[in-house]
């Protein structure tokens, strides 16, 4: 098998005397989607957060394409090609739509001073976004702002999308296009997405499946061989 | 008519003068939320400079040039300022973001340190140590640009521009100490800034003059603050520094290099400081304690106006000056001689400089009871009060 994009080993991480993650192991090969499952507070955010670099980890090693990412403050990993879409979605509110879009440019090699206009391909995924670049991003609804994030994390050309929790507090009806949306990004881009969900349609349309419990990855395994008892174990609904 | 006018000169000339100090006062409190008592030592160093500059500009060399050195003068005190407000924060301030109190009490004791520098240190020694820091500090930049990175020894290169620093700062330094004796020896006491010819004077409009000197400032504030929002709303570090002070960890995770930007705003902030000491210069002798001075106004501007809003200075800082004017000179005597003679009591008490700063204090902590985030709070979906 060829060399994963994503490897993760033995990822240890405290706040404070309490230790969120134990000993963690993960891979994501390039092009898969692969989810991370589990109830609420068992560290799924706390991981991606280590990945991107917001927390530091007491032990263990994070290689993005065989490189060490450990020793990199947070904007040098996003360069390195890690696109985030945190929890809350995170869009800069007394910014405009275009330059939240804009500043997602950061992440390519030479930055601003070299891209200064949003990539057009953005609005062919969501034309949403097209229509409302000049109003500030915290004025958008939740959807917009989903969409918003994701735009912006694309706009880096990123390797690896870490999306934490992308439908939360979404109306039923747009769940589906953001499913679809996170489908076509990877069908057009070949990203890789580690993902974290709880809406169990989405969950089934990644490739591999992990399960955390108290900080520890528990079972493991293409989704395809998801049954119902791990789902009923691992997935709060 | 003529007394309206007149009021809002004087209160826009006091109040340029207290924008242009509070400017970047807005910046780095205002953007970074970092509460930095230095900033009125920072204004000092500007007018120092500025004194400086001045005494060049008297060589025979340079006599004929006199009047355009405040031009110099305030690029040189942007530099100066700035330099060390971005030493100070890579050094002391970058290590306590996030801790108010601690920054305060850090801040302070660097602005007393700041005022013992300038009291214990001639001017000549000063000026030849700023050069020297400047050049160790580039040095190796310019010559990396110039034969492209991946030096062997890069330590080397970093020690040989240190010394050949320090030797052009020595040298430096003894030729100012030979050449302008003035800088020569340490002085606690106050220096005065010679304003050149056209700038003296005042501008004579039929009924009343306008100093030039509060003309030019008002100027030099309006080019500022025009400069600062360009930078701020349309340049890419602009984009970038509004980014960061919004939403730090998440402009981090897109790229942006946050060290950077927090060093590149307390620089930018710390040499409007310097642009104001300028400013300061020209209105009265240049002391060791001149910061102290503006630092509390500086912050009732800023806070006045709406932390973290460029515009809510502005007119915070005209309000101020207007309500100054109107207070200060008991201008409502004038209006309405007529007044109950109590009322005309209060009004001759309050209408000396000092007693005017009392009272417009405490209006603005009456008016921050009302609106406690200030005259223009941030609004919208996401914004924090």
């Amino acid at each position: 098998m060829t060399e994963p994009l994503l490897q993760i080993q033995g990822l240890t991480t405290c706040y404070g005397e309490s230790r969120i993650l134990r000993d963690v192991d993960l891979q994501v090969q390039g092009g898969q989607m692969v989810c991370l499952i589990g109830r609420n507070g068992v560290g799924k955010t706390t991981l991606l957060k280590t990945i991107m670099g917001l927390i530091r980890p007491q032990g263990g090693r994070i290689q993005l394409a065989g490189r060490d990412l450990l020793a990199l403050p947070p904007h040098r990993r996003a360069r390195a090609g890690i696109g985030y879409v945190p929890q809350g979605r995170e869009i800069i509110p007394r910014l405009t739509v275009r330059d939240n879009l804009r500043l997602g440019l950061e992440a390519r090699p030479g930055g601003l001073a070299r891209h200064d206009r949003p990539d057009p391909q953005v609005f062919d995924l969501f034309p949403a976004l097209a229509t409302m670049l000049e109003r500030r991003g915290g004025d958008l609804s939740g959807g917009q702002q989903q969409q918003l994030a994701m735009a912006r994390a694309l706009q880096g050309r990123p390797r690896l999308l870490l999306l934490d929790e992308p439908t939360e507090g979404i109306q039923p009806n747009v769940v589906a296009d953001i499913e679809k949306a996170v489908r076509r990004i990877m069908d057009h881009t070949g990203v890789s997405v580690l993902l974290v969900e709880q809406h169990l349609h989405f969950v089934r349309q990644a490739h591999t499946y992990y399960a955390m419990q108290k900080g520890g990855i528990v079972a493991s395994g293409p989704t395809a061989g998801l049954s119902q008892a791990v789902i009923s174990r691992f997935l709060s609904v | 008519m003529t007394l309206l006018l007149e009021s809002l000169f004087n209160g826009a000339a006091i109040g340029s003068v207290l924008l242009i100090a509070a400017l970047g006062l807005a910046i780095v409190f205002g953007l970074m939320g970092v509460i930095n008592l230095a900033h009125g030592e920072l204004m000092m160093l500007g007018a120092y400079t500025t004194y400086v500059v001045q005494s060049f500009f008297k060589l025979p060399l340079l006599e004929p040039l006199f009047g355009a050195y405040i031009f110099v003068a305030v690029v040189v005190a942007f530099l100066v300022s700035g330099l060390v407000g971005l030493l100070l924060e890579r050094t002391v301030i970058r290590r306590l973001y996030g801790r108010p109190l601690e920054t305060l009490l850090a801040t302070w004791g660097v602005s007393l340190i700041l005022q013992q520098f300038v009291r214990t240190v001639p001017l000549a020694w000063s000026t030849g140590l700023w050069l020297a820091a400047v050049l160790g500090l580039a040095g190796p930049l310019v010559v990396n640009r110039l034969r492209g990175p991946g030096q062997q020894r890069p330590w080397l290169l970093r020690l040989g521009s240190w010394v050949v620093a320090a030797g052009v700062g020595v040298t430096a330094a003894g030729w100012i100490r030979s050449a302008m004796p003035k800088l020569a020896r340490a002085s606690a006491r106050n220096v005065d800034v010679t304003a050149p010819r056209w700038l003296r004077g005042g501008l004579d409009l039929g009924d009343w003059t306008l100093p030039v000197p509060r003309l030019v400032i008002l100027a030099l504030t309006i080019l500022a603050v025009l400069a600062v929002y360009w930078f701020l709303n349309r340049s890419l570090w602009g984009l970038r520094i509004r980014a960061v002070t919004q939403n730090r960890a998440m402009s981090d995770c897109l790229g942006i290099p946050t060290q950077a930007v927090d060093a590149l705003t307390f620089g930018l902030g710390s040499g409007l400081a310097g642009v104001a000491g300028v400013a300061v210069s020209l209105l009265g002798s240049v002391g060791p304690n001149v910061g102290g001075d503006y630092i509390v106004g500086c912050f009732m501007v800023v806070v006045l106006g709406g932390v973290g809003n460029l515009w809510g200075a502005v007119v915070a800082s005209a309000g101020i000056g207007v309500l100054t004017d109107v207070i200060g000179a008991g201008r409502l005597l004038e209006v309405w001689p007529q007044m109950p003679a109590w009322l005309q009591q209060g009004v001759e008490f309050f209408a000396t400089t000092s007693m005017a700063r009392v009272l417009i204090f405490a209006l603005i902590v009456l008016a921050l009871q009302v609106r406690p985030a200030g005259l223009f709070p941030q609004r919208g979906r996401m914004a924090e009060v």
